[in-house]
């Protein structure tokens, strides 16, 4: 049975924390109890549906020193308690690091990319219809997967990767984030931690019920994009139904480094094809090296949809992706 | 013709309201003592309720009560068709079963939570076709299926090779519920030397009103004020009073402005759940806030039909247009009603002027949201399916797809649809002549298909129609001692401002100054007259010909007053300046407030005390019997005019669409609008630009998904369900108008409303279609995918001619 409509806040304790050691002690004492609120846009349709059912939320965006975009001695560190409107419009990011500057400014509208950040545009969960209605799938703890069944609904899911449960990443940031090599910051009641953007989401054969490595008591708290990829050749490009307030069918990241006509180096991932950002790791072997043309982006689109395996419903992702791939390689 | 307000742009009352936020919609009232109703709504798609356990939440603090099908329906429910206020066997998913009143939201919903509800689950299905075959399950009560438009419900069955060999693409063959046709079809395709033959679908998809449904209730003095939303005021109120079974007296009814119309506001009997509150405040006792959320919205609220059809279509060796022949399975969703096909047909008549047409449907229930009118219902789902077939006509024939429009376009004198009614007057091809040359169409015949790297450019032009006026309804005017006019006006306030247009044409016969004018509307205990419920594009016409009655009522009556006592005879006086007098000598005379006062000395029919129309409706009977012997009176009732008065548009559009994303860019549209008389400019192009944004919607984008596994919509909020936003639409919108007057319309006026979206919609499925080559795609909603997949020539495993999902 399907939970029915409530539109109604339930009860629920609410923490402030001000500083990141309160913050990081709430995180520790409460578990995956305590939610995360930033900018609500991935919370309150969860709560207000009690389809989840944290014990308390711990607000966070009253950490200022999570907040902001800093330049560091190899690159930039971006708080992960910055809005999506910030980082759009912040003049290092779209002078150095346009690709994420771009991305971010494709995110849902204005209204939510003003309150939305980065943090949560990264670690929000995923957009299955049938997973956010309340039914029980895999990713919530059930035995079944609606959308990947002879009638499911399953249009904007996953060509890759798909392991019991088929929903995609639906962020726009995070195959930026993974094209400029990012790091991702990582704080909890006991130490810091970093890994890569790359490892930082996770697949459903992995864990099928979370998006990405963050552990209980953990919050990510920065992002810093290496001085390696500044100022590379950048591609971003989201394919939606709707030009403002939608999520990607396709996105491409792209961050090449040039040597006059010939592509030194480069590092590209499509969103919204498989449960995490995709590193295209085949294509961009096949391109570092070789000179920028025509033939070069049909065959990088091409090498981009091997081994797709489409659902009843999304066939067009495989062309979709090819070209968007093919218009990244040829800029 | 020179009018003193006719064809101006003025402020409308409300506006400042609006602006400012300080307009009140029903969930802005609140009352002393007020509580709060929640519902719980069925979460099968098809079930019976066998019991309830409210025992824990009625324990509850803060819990006032609980309303049921046994409190609404003492007699037991009703087993018609539409939706009721409450029901023990829901027909779709959301359908209300209970509410619950407690002291705020946040109680109410946990105490609906913990109610036990057991269900019997019944069958369910979400595509017509899966339910037409024989053995398919049935989604109505009684093992049912079937809801035929004003004869009832029925169980409907093809064969499982019929079906297939429809869903295959192939003409059905299997007999419909309904045929209506003229002419001689087979004669028609014989001597056609071009013919369209295909299968189509258009998806069925909800209403999106920005004020949902919420209502708020109270009781006073054995009265019954009721705070709901409606696009219609008197209409509605008039039908809700028998919904809720109160006398229409004990009724008042307040509804200031509402926050979208979409076609099933009109009527009483498409919003039943307004009954809630009123209901459980005669139960408790208490006024009783009811707060509909965006998700009940699409549940409680109404979607548009889903057409399965298939389509022949004939045309002569200059272009004209031979024979159509149409078969349309409709999707009546979850509550059976509406008559979307056959408008369909009647559409194609009315436009295209075919030598003979024969439209026959068959309706079949799904356990999805109920249906039943939504701007243009029918008109403009076929729309977007018949402009590219007119498009690939004018290429085989060797026409321009301007001129093949021309030659089948709609004129005064002409008659249409199938009962072959004639028009009050019909300038289409003026329209035609005006959107082409504002929009330089044969100028820009060069770009048409040009590419520029993976963008091509696509041209379309397209037409819309509906009906748009109607008449038999009563007018009220009133003039105190002060000399203004007080304009009783019981049309609804759905956003249009046509309740102030309309209101324009008694001040125009009076030659009144608007500064000398007050609007009485919003609540009914202003006493209001009976109007048409606001659908059907017919406000303007229809009231403008009530106001206009009413205020030459008043007016015989000034010059009645003053022949007796200043001397002479009736057409000796005329009025100007908010005087009646003499025409020879303007001296002789007396002022609008001393003719008043007259008129209150006098009494009798001059207050309304007698000689009334004998035609009055109860409704207005009522508001004329309370008003009686106040003022100054003047009222009419509207008799039934002459033919069918027809609102058009044509729209022209370039768009670039590029081959590798599937994406198109709208560059440029105008939209022209033939409508007789343009009453208000401002709100011409504002339904005109309005319409063009739902065009959009319909042609690109809105879809209507339900989980045919278990029934569950998935267009539970606007993203989902991809309503237009600022970036899918053009930057700027062009518009025009004919401006050619109506002979049955005292001020020349038509209405517009609906055919301003099905012109847009086929423009631009005409201009996609373009860009492809003129590949005909047979759709509507033609999505992001469904390009990429026609350009890629990859195929999906969908099922054909579905309905409710992706595809339909």
């Amino acid at each position: 049975m399907v939970a029915t409509s409530h539109d109604v806040m339930p009860d629920i304790e609410l923490y402030q924390p001000t500083d990141e050691d309160n913050a990081l002690a709430l995180a520790d004492n409460l578990g995956r109890d305590g939610w995360l609120l930033a900018g609500g846009q991935d919370t309150f349709g969860w709560l207000k549906d009690r389809n989840k059912n944290p014990q308390a939320m711990i607000e966070l965006t009253r950490v200022d020193a999570w907040k902001g975009i800093r330049e560091t001695t190899d690159g930039v560190e971006i708080g992960a308690l910055t809005t999506l409107t910030e980082i759009a419009r912040d003049p290092i990011l779209t002078e150095h690091y346009e690709v994420l500057a771009k991305a971010a400014s494709l995110v849902a509208s204005p209204q939510i990319r003003n309150v939305g950040t980065l943090g949560g545009n990264l670690n929000q969960d995923a957009r299955c219809w049938y997973y956010r209605r309340g039914l029980d799938c895999y990713r919530a703890g059930g035995n079944i997967c609606y959308a990947d069944s002879p009638q499911g609904l399953n249009r904007e899911h996953a060509l890759f990767g798909a392991s019991r449960c088929v929903a995609v990443s639906p962020s726009d940031t995070a195959p930026a984030l993974v094209a400029l090599d990012a790091t991702m910051v990582i704080a909890s009641a006991s130490g810091q931690r970093t890994m890569s953007a790359e490892d930082y989401f996770i697949g459903p054969a992995r864990d099928i019920t979370h998006m990405t490595a963050l552990n209980a008591g953990e919050i990510l708290t920065a992002v810093r994009l290496p001085a390696t990829w500044a100022n590379a050749e950048f591609y971003f490009e989201k394919v939606a139904d709707r030009n403002v307030w939608d999520f990607a069918l396709v996105n491409v990241a792209a961050a090449m480094k040039m040597a006059g006509d010939s592509i030194e180096d480069v590092r590209l991932a499509c969103g919204a094809v498989e449960c995490t950002p995709r590193r295209l790791q085949t294509v961009e072997n096949a391109l570092r090296g070789q000179s920028r043309s025509e033939a070069l982006a049909e065959q990088a689109g091409q090498l981009a949809v091997a081994g797709a395996e489409p659902l009843n419903y999304n066939h067009f992702k495989v062309p979709l992706m090819a070209n968007l791939v093919k218009r990244a390689v040829r800029g | 013709m020179a009018y003193m307000h006719i064809g101006k742009d003025f402020v409308p009352p409300d506006v400042h309201g609006k602006v400012t936020g300080r307009i009140k919609y029903a969930e802005d009232y609140s009352r002393e003592g007020m509580v709060y109703a929640r519902l719980l709504t069925s979460p099968i798609p098809h079930a019976r309720v066998v019991n309830i356990d409210a025992s824990a939440a009625l324990a509850m603090d803060g819990v006032y009560g609980i309303l049921t099908v046994d409190d609404v329906y003492p007699d037991g429910e009703p087993q018609g068709t539409g939706l009721k206020i409450l029901t023990s066997e829901p027909t779709l998913v959301g359908e209300p079963i209970l509410a619950v009143a407690a002291v705020d939201e946040k109680t109410a919903e946990t105490a609906i939570s913990m109610i036990e509800v057991t269900f019997e689950r019944l069958p369910f299905v979400v595509d017509p076709l899966d339910s037409l075959v024989e053995g398919g399950p049935n989604g109505y009560p009684g093992g049912q299926n079937s809801f035929v438009f004003r004869q009832g419900f029925a169980t409907e069955k093809w064969s499982a090779d019929q079906v297939a060999t429809f869903r295959a693409g192939n003409e059905p063959t299997a007999e419909p519920q309904q045929t209506v046709a003229y002419g001689d079809l087979e004669a028609a395709f014989a001597e056609s030397s071009y013919i369209y033959e295909g299968t189509f679908t258009t998806a069925g998809y909800p209403h999106h009103s920005m004020e949902p449904r919420s209502a708020m209730a109270y009781w006073e003095d054995g009265k019954l004020y009721l705070h709901a939303t409606s696009q219609s005021l008197t209409a509605f109120a008039d039908g809700i009073a028998g919904i809720i079974g109160i006398p229409k007296e004990d009724l008042v009814f307040i509804n200031a402005a509402t926050g979208g119309g979409f076609g099933q506001r009109s009527r009483a009997n498409s919003v039943p759940s307004v009954a809630i509150p009123a209901k459980f405040s005669q139960k408790i006792n208490r006024p009783v806030m009811m707060r509909i959320t965006r998700e009940e919205e699409f549940t409680i609220g109404g979607a548009r039909q889903g057409f399965q059809g298939w389509i022949k279509v004939g045309f002569k060796p200059d272009g004209v247009m031979a024979g159509c022949d149409l078969y349309i399975v409709s999707d009546n969703g979850g509550k059976g009603g509406g008559a979307d096909a056959y408008s369909a047909a009647d559409c194609i008549s009315v436009l295209y002027q075919a030598d003979a047409v024969r439209y026959r449907g068959t309706f079949i229930g799904s356990n999805t949201a109920h249906r039943g009118a939504q701007r243009g219902p029918g008109q403009n789902q076929i729309a977007p399916i018949i402009s590219p077939i007119m498009d690939a006509a004018a290429d085989e024939l060797g026409l321009s797809r301007l001129e093949i429009r021309k030659v089948n376009s709609a004129m005064s004198g002409d008659v249409g649809g199938p009962q072959r009614t004639p028009f009050t007057s019909a300038y289409m091809p003026q329209a035609l002549d005006q959107a082409a040359e504002a929009f330089d169409w044969e100028g820009r015949q060069s770009r048409r298909r040009q590419r520029n790297g993976s963008k091509v450019t696509g041209l379309g032009i397209g037409q819309g129609y509906h009906s748009a006026g109607r008449s038999g309804q009563d007018g009220i005017v009133m003039m105190g001692p002060d000399g203004r006019l007080k304009i009783h006006c019981g049309v609804g306030n759905l956003g249009t401002y046509s309740y102030a247009s309309v209101s324009r044409a008694a001040a125009e016969a009076l030659k009144m100054p608007w500064e000398s004018c007050d609007i009485l509307t919003g609540r009914t205990d202003l006493h209001l007259p009976i109007t048409s419920p606001q659908d059907g594009s017919n406000s303007i016409f229809t009231n403008t010909r009530t106001m206009w009655g009413a205020a030459q009522d008043l007016l015989a009556k000034m010059k009645e007053i003053a022949a007796a006592d200043l001397g002479g005879t009736l057409d000796e006086y005329d009025v100007s300046g908010e005087r009646v007098h003499r025409i020879d000598d303007e001296s002789i005379g007396y002022s609008y407030g001393e003719v008043a006062q007259r008129a209150m000395e006098l009494g009798g029919k001059y207050t309304g005390e007698s000689e009334l129309p004998a035609e009055l409706a109860e409704w207005t009977q009522i508001s004329v019997s309370r008003l009686a012997g106040t003022a100054f009176m003047g009222v009419y009732h509207d008799p039934a005019h002459e033919g069918n008065p027809p609102g058009f548009t044509v729209t022209c559009c370039e768009i670039e669409l590029d081959t590798e994303t599937g994406k198109f860019e709208i560059l440029d549209l105008i939209s022209i609008g033939e409508s007789g008389t343009i009453v208000h400019p401002q709100g011409m192009k504002n339904q005109l630009v309005g319409g063009a944004v739902w065009g959009i919607g319909l042609s690109a984008l809105e879809r209507h998904l339900y989980d045919p596994q278990n029934g569950i919509p998935a267009s539970t909020g606007y993203w989902q369900s991809k309503v237009p936003t600022y970036l899918d639409t053009p930057v700027k919108i062009d518009t025009g108008w004919v401006d050619l007057p109506d002979p049955e319309n005292p001020v020349g006026a038509r209405g517009i409303g609906e055919p301003s979206m099905g012109s847009v919609s086929a423009a631009l499925t005409a201009a996609i279609s373009d860009a492809l080559d003129g590949h005909i795609f047979g759709a509507a909603p033609i999505t992001t995918d469904m390009i990429i997949n026609h350009l890629a020539g990859t195929q999906e495993n969908a099922v054909p001619l579905a309905q409710n999902n992706f595809r339909g």
